[in-house]
């Protein structure tokens, strides 16, 4: 994978090599986009996996990759099937065509939920399978030999009795016109070779990333390719009042100005005349329907109005009573601000509409979505538009949205020139950080009693904007006006307590807010973490001990507790000299992750993570160093934006812009960090998103432990 | 304005303003994309070339502030580059890979003045390049078996 030569796409790649490939039925006219069947779709191998004649193996991949690691993880689940040579072994990106390529938990095709794995592990492993049998008849029938004699291995076939052998190669043509086999028997987990397996340099796009070769959406170009920027309102929910190009029609390389519906496009010849002219625009913006709060004033009606019950999300017992009849009653609330994804390649996309199709070229995360987004701005079926998924530069869940709102900005920018102007759109930093799709501001109110030793009464009440109430989402999301993404990880501990409550208030404003890596379980990690850590201290328990012993119905959480104990030798929070220790346990996307954190505070008042230990379960590890790099990740984008990031408002305009101010974690910051994998033969689970939650309350709990209060707002240093 | 200027070996000539940052002629006029756009204001250096072998932010250096000769990531080269993109892909340091560029321009100007940084070398070095997918441990060890590397 990496190129993506605009003269020879992808597409006319594969009609020319159509001989080759086995059986390919990929929709080379144009991709369909349906709505999904319900259940798992018939596999076709040759829609996922592709034979050169030169015995490469190109495994076609219907996620994105944009750092989670489902090239390789989808393709090693086929090559392990289809007993493919690692180093023959290519990925590249699935067209949109929700019929083939749907992700079979979310009905869609979209990557998110951290589920890449998890759907695909069935499905790749019998599409490499398919692919393996086909490949074995085609030789068994030349060699004149039974197929069950012929042995597969690192991709050479051989018949021992005859002394053939062969690549994959010579028998694409053959194995292409051979029927699918109804069924395929998959390998017994003891056999896996590559599945399970640690190898230096697995990952199929590290060479291409660390040569500048790699192509993302921002390096798209075309003959005469025109950069688009475009000015939005400052305040959200603003709209454009009026505007006056003519200063910017002056600037060198601007060549139009055009309103489209989230503001004013800037065409330009390159991205610095763009960037000079869409600041010589003048623009009125009508605020009559935008947010005008300031982050305290929803702050303070968040506290108050957390002060009565919401909504309930799950109750059992009575917490209320059980917190009344006595025993060490404690309190907390807990603040989370807005949080930008700020992924490191900003938002952007490419497109040709010529009138009839469409042909954009960006990081879809949402796939289906935003071909039917972009089908529909421009007034065409949604099989004229074809969309070729490129690497994107990070996304922690920023290029899905249930609006594809990019994607209609895309197409309404091509819409707005004349037809065939090839155009790219991109997002400065700042459109990025000032962009809105936020970790919802949140708030946590917390109450609990502590009887006898023991936790006797939880209360929970959350509020915060839902991002799925209002959105093309909802009714799969939160029926009944519940939506649980809120309280995902509250509503539902790990830890037994008869008497509990979780509800919850849903917020509004114009402010969009989006899932951001882990969705609920960013602050619900951190509010729960926290809290039981404080209620098992007021108990007088070790907060390891403490946690097991209410797990009894949460026996994977509790393995990874004892892990990680074991991994870092816990004994204790300690804090003698100046370090102490906190953990945290959370389960999320159906993984299981526990985190010890080793703090000190510097002269600053400020933590220090010095280490970090974590436990993983998250079913079988198929590739083991993916998932340690995940976790790595996950906990340094974990601690960053616990200890310093927030996008605050002030009378409705974001108040940080960049880097400078919306602070980033530095190596110099980043602790070091060990990892166990707890074996598992359960299904595949998630791993791009379960390493975020459990960090920030460990280190808080740590904080704790050193006579500092468990911070009650995020993040944890402020301006 | 028309510039010259010496680019991965070869001079060549742009006509644009000469506010233009350098990171624009790069990727705009010359087409080495490998360089990438993270902030435009020296916060995050996955834009980082070298100038003269110096590791520069080319998104905040208009071009005509440019004095050296310019290296890309389509370029560098040398026992260095080699040692540090080896290294890079022995540890799988990449996950979106788009800063990627800019921390292998950091870490082989870092080896090319210093060949056995230790870990506070690497931290004043490398603090200025971004990752947002957090794969700093990798980093920090590719660095540290990259320069085992040239040692042997």
């Amino acid at each position: 994978m990496g190129s993506h030569d605009l003269r020879l796409s992808r597409r006319d790649a594969l009609k020319g090599a159509g001989a080759l490939v086995i059986g390919l039925s990929l929709p080379i006219a144009g991709a369909k986009a349906q709505q999904a069947p319900k259940g798992p779709p018939p596999i076709h191998p040759n829609a996922f996996v592709r034979i050169g004649a030169d015995d490469s193996v190109t495994v076609i991949v219907k996620h994105i990759e944009f750092g989670q690691g489902p090239y390789t993880g989808l393709a090693t689940l086929a090559a392990e099937e289809l007993d493919a040579d690692w180093s023959k072994v290519r990925a590249e990106s699935a067209p949109a065509n929700a019929k083939l390529y749907a992700n079979l938990q979310l009905g869609a095709q979209l990557t998110g939920g951290s589920s890449a794995i998890a759907n695909s592990y069935d499905q790749m492993r019998r599409a490499g399978a398919m692919a393996r049998a086909l490949l074995v008849e085609a030789a068994a029938t030349e060699w004149k030999v039974p197929p069950a004699e012929i042995d597969v291995k690192k991709g050479v076939m051989s018949h021992a009795a005859s002394g053939r052998s062969s690549g994959f190669g010579p028998f694409a043509a053959a194995a292409a016109k051979l029927p699918m086999p109804r069924q395929v028997k998959l390998k017994d987990p003891s056999a896996f070779t590559l599945i399970g397996t640690d190898q230096a340099g697995r990952k199929l796009d590290s060479a291409d990333k660390v040569t500048g070769r790699a192509k993302f959406t921002i390096d798209q170009n075309a003959p005469d390719m025109l950069t688009v920027l475009v000015a939005r309102s400052p305040r959200f929910g603003g709209s454009v009042k009026s505007f006056d190009a003519a200063e910017a029609l002056k600037i060198k390389g601007v060549v139009a100005v055009k309103q489209v519906s989230s503001g004013i496009a800037v065409y330009a010849r390159g991205m610095w005349p763009a960037i000079k002219g869409r600041k010589a625009l003048r623009v009125e913006w009508d605020d009559s329907a935008a947010e005008m709060r300031g982050s305290e004033d929803m702050i303070a009606a968040y506290l108050e109005q957390t002060r009565k019950p919401g909504a309930v999300h799950r109750k059992a017992g009575n917490a209320d009573a059980a917190i009344a009849a006595g025993g060490t009653v404690i309190e907390a609330d807990y603040v989370f601000p807005y949080l930008a994804h700020a992924p490191m390649e900003p938002l952007d996309g490419f497109i040709i509409w010529d009138g009839t199709t469409a042909r954009a070229r960006f990081g879809s995360q949402g796939q289906t979505f935003d071909q039917g987004a972009i089908a529909k701005v421009l007034g065409i079926a949604t099989d004229k538009v074809d969309i070729e998924t490129l690497y994107a530069g990070g996304s922690f869940g920023r290029r899905a949205t249930p609006t594809s709102h990019l994607a209609v900005e895309l197409a309404e920018v091509a819409r707005a020139m004349p037809p065939g102007t090839p155009v790219k759109l991109v997002w400065t930093r700042e459109d990025d950080i000032h962009g809105g799709y936020y970790r919802p501001l949140i708030v946590h109110r917390l109450r609990g009693a502590v009887k006898d030793g023991k936790i006797s009464g939880w209360s929970n009440t959350i509020m915060g904007q839902s991002f799925m109430i209002g959105s093309p989402f909802e009714a799969m999301a939160a029926p009944n006006g519940i939506d649980a993404s809120m309280s995902e990880g509250a509503s539902q501990l790990l830890y037994e307590i008869a008497d509990f409550q979780c509800d919850a208030h849903v917020a509004k404003s114009p402010v969009p807010t989006l899932w951001w890596r882990s969705v609920g379980h960013t602050h619900t990690g951190y509010a729960v973490e926290c809290f039981v850590d404080q209620l098992l201290i007021a108990a007088g328990k070790d907060p390891v001990a403490g946690r097991l012993a209410m797990m009894g119905k949460s026996p994977r959480a509790a393995a990874v507790l004892k892990a990680v104990a074991e991994l870092a030798r816990w004994k204790g929070p300690g804090g003698a000299n100046g370090r102490a220790r906190g953990v945290a346990v959370v389960e999320s996307f159906n993984s299981f992750v526990a985190q010890i954190a080793e703090v000190s505070i510097d002269d600053n008042g400020e933590p220090k993570v010095h280490k970090v230990w974590a436990a993983v379960d998250c079913g079988v590890a198929v590739n083991p160093d993916v998932i340690r790099a995940q976790l790595e990740g996950g906990i340094g984008y974990a601690l960053g934006h616990a200890l310093y990031a927030e996008v605050p408002l002030a009378e409705g305009l974001p108040t940080v812009s960049n880097f400078n101010d919306y602070r980033s974690l530095r190596i110099n910051e980043m602790p070091e960090i060990e990892v166990a994998i707890v074996k598992s033969a359960e299904p595949p689970t998630g791993i791009g998103e379960p390493g975020v939650p459990p960090l920030a309350p460990a280190v808080a709990n740590a904080m704790a432990a050193l006579g500092h209060k468990r911070p009650s707002r995020l993040p944890m240093v402020r301006a | 304005m028309a510039f010259i200027l010496k680019v991965n070996g070869t001079e060549r000539n742009v006509d644009v303003d000469e506010d233009t940052p350098l990171l624009w002629v790069l990727r705009d006029d010359l087409g080495l994309t490998g360089t990438k756009f993270g902030c435009g204001v020296a916060m995050c250096g996955a834009c980082t070339v070298h100038m003269d072998g110096q590791p520069l932010r080319a998104c905040a250096m208009p071009v005509s502030g440019v004095t050296g000769e310019i290296t890309t990531i389509e370029a560098v080269d040398g026992r260095e580059a080699r040692a540090v993109q080896d290294a890079w892909i022995a540890h799988d340091v990449p996950q979106c890979g788009y800063c990627q560029s800019g921390q292998v321009m950091s870490a082989v100007a870092l080896l090319r003045e210093n060949p056995k940084p230790n870990d506070r070398d690497i931290d004043l070095a490398m603090n200025g390049n971004l990752c947002r997918c957090a794969t700093y441990v990798r980093i920090r060890a590719a660095i540290h078996s990259a320069a085992s590397a040239l040692e042997a």
